[in-house]
């Protein structure tokens, strides 16, 4: 019998596909959103919107908080680490979440290094911007991809550039005759192995999902027309005016993503959506997804 | 030459892809179930040659085959005696009892057609997971099992054949039975590149479709 192999941490993932991954802050929003249909969530102590207005430095959530939401619901609780934070990632891992998320929603622990991920038996998933991004996660061990968006902004438009960026080089090393494809290799800043894994599967060897600005059933839906296994939510849940009415609008509209007739019926008058920030209005220096490498 | 099988594959969340690639390599026609396809009491599924629920959570599919309309269209089908094979979650939308971890009853939307009480998580979180080999009786000698977050079928009613077991705290239990056109198992086949188990259901489904569909 073998337990933590690279197997059994994808094929976690692979369970959580065309589900919505919901960021929540106590157990009572976790059984919300259990009971609205999401596939996980995300024990947080701040959801991101939060964590942009207090500023300061953002940290793992506090054992309890994450240990009430796991005994609250019986879909796989997820949790945050900082970049490169070893000791907090044992933490989770010895409170037994189910997934790990090494988060640029979090202040950076290593300007650096991200974790090695090979090194744990719990799975990990990581943001990225781009397929070279996305590729050294993978050689670190992530078990699962996310798009980083920008968090917290209720704006969409970032994740839509992840998601595009990403899809469109994958196309182009699915296109690449061989031998370019090591000097790709170079160019993207990825482990040649993992590319060659990619064209052989002719796609991402992991799950990846749309993270970061997603608000609404519509946004949803469009970042699986674009080509994302899956949806992560933050605060655009629990920032919005209903959140029971707006998570179980927004697990429809991932599973019946090409379906307008479902999504014009859970759209509908589903009240205030979370408050939007435009990307502009953030100083370069405060974007979460520069976060990382 | 044959028609090939024709199988719904349940895709409202979780591993679809993964059984639709298996089938396909197997040789059937696919397509994934997204909603009913139609106003009546099949919902237009009896065309199918049978159906396949994936893995997943199974809290999610559940509330999602209410509001698809898709739990009463299946529940009738299996009825008919329409072949279907559920894999980890889907091993739970059949069970006719859950319980969770600790044994209690839970209430959630399932198909309640196999004679079984499931407990979920079984074995514990992810970190439990594991992948082994098994024996399962009619299919393989030693099958590539993946069991994540898996359940265990705890008590079994008349007519259930148990497959195959693994060793519990509580002595061997069923992770694989079949009750008649009925087929379902804790791990997840659809992860590995062993056909052995597709094949097996596809063959439950080329009988039931030249014994004419009832």
């Amino acid at each position: 019998m073998e337990k933590g192999t690279i197997r059994l941490k994808t094929g976690l993932a692979e369970m959580l596909k065309g589900g919505v991954i919901m960021d929540v802050t106590t157990p009572e929003q976790a059984v919300i959103a259990q009971e609205a249909g999401a596939c996980a969530v995300m024990a947080l102590e701040r959801v991101p919107a939060d964590i942009r207005k207090a500023g300061g430095v953002a940290r793992m959530a506090d054992p309890v908080i994450v240990r009430r939401i796991m005994d609250a619901v019986s879909i796989p609780v997820m949790a945050k680490v900082r970049i490169g934070h070893v000791a907090e990632a044992r933490i989770l891992e010895h409170l037994g979440v189910d997934y790990i998320d090494e988060s640029e929603v979090l202040t950076p622990a290593d300007e650096q290094f991200h974790l090695n991920k090979h090194d744990f038996r719990v799975p990990f998933v990581c943001g990225a911007r781009n397929l070279g991004e996305a590729l050294r996660r993978i050689g670190e061990g992530a078990a699962m991809i996310r798009t980083k968006g920008e968090p917290g902004t209720g704006n969409v438009v970032e994740a839509v550039r992840h998601i595009r960026m990403v899809m469109g080089e994958l196309r182009h090393l699915l296109a690449l005759p061989e031998e370019e494809v090591p000097g790709y290799a170079k160019t993207i800043g990825a482990p040649l192995e993992i590319l060659h894994a990619v064209r052989r599967e002719g796609r991402l060897p992991v799950v990846n999902f749309a993270a970061g600005g997603i608000s609404t059933p519509a946004d949803a839906a469009l970042m699986m027309q674009l080509g994302c296994d899956g949806i992560f939510v933050g605060s655009g849940i629990f920032k919005s005016s209903d959140p029971a009415k707006f998570a179980k609008a927004i697990v429809a509209a991932t599973t019946s993503y090409n379906d307008p007739a479902v999504l014009a019926e859970v759209s509908e008058g589903l009240g205030e959506a979370m408050p939007g920030l435009e990307i502009s209005s953030i100083a370069a220096a405060e974007r979460m997804q520069e976060r990382g490498w | 030459m044959v028609t090939p099988l024709h199988i719904g594959v349940l895709a409202l969340q979780g591993a679809f892809r993964e059984h639709r690639l298996a089938l396909e390599r197997c040789g059937a026609k696919v397509t994934e179930l997204r909603r009913r396809q139609e106003d009546t009491p099949l919902g237009g599924l009896e065309k199918f040659d049978g159906i396949v629920l994936p893995g997943g959570e199974s809290t999610a599919m559940g509330r999602l085959l209410v509001d698809r309309g898709l739990l009463e269209p299946l529940r009738a089908c299996i009825g008919r005696g329409m072949p279907v094979f559920g894999t980890c979650a889907g091993l739970i939308l059949l069970s006719r009892e859950l319980e969770g971890p600790d044994g209690t009853l839970l209430e959630q939307p399932h198909l309640g057609v196999l004679h079984c009480r499931v407990r979920r998580n079984a074995f514990g979180r992810q970190t439990d997971s594991f992948e082994t080999a098994l024996e399962v009786k009619g299919v393989a000698q030693a099958l590539e099992a993946v069991f994540i977050r898996a359940p265990l079928i705890v008590s079994t009613g008349p007519g259930v054949e148990c497959l195959s077991f693994v060793e519990t705290g509580e002595g061997m239990l069923p992770v694989a039975v079949r009750q008649d056109n009925i087929l379902a198992s804790s791990f997840h086949p659809e992860l590995t590149d062993d056909l052995r188990f597709h094949a097996f259901f596809l063959d439950m489904c080329r009988a039931w479709r030249e014994q004419g569909r009832a």
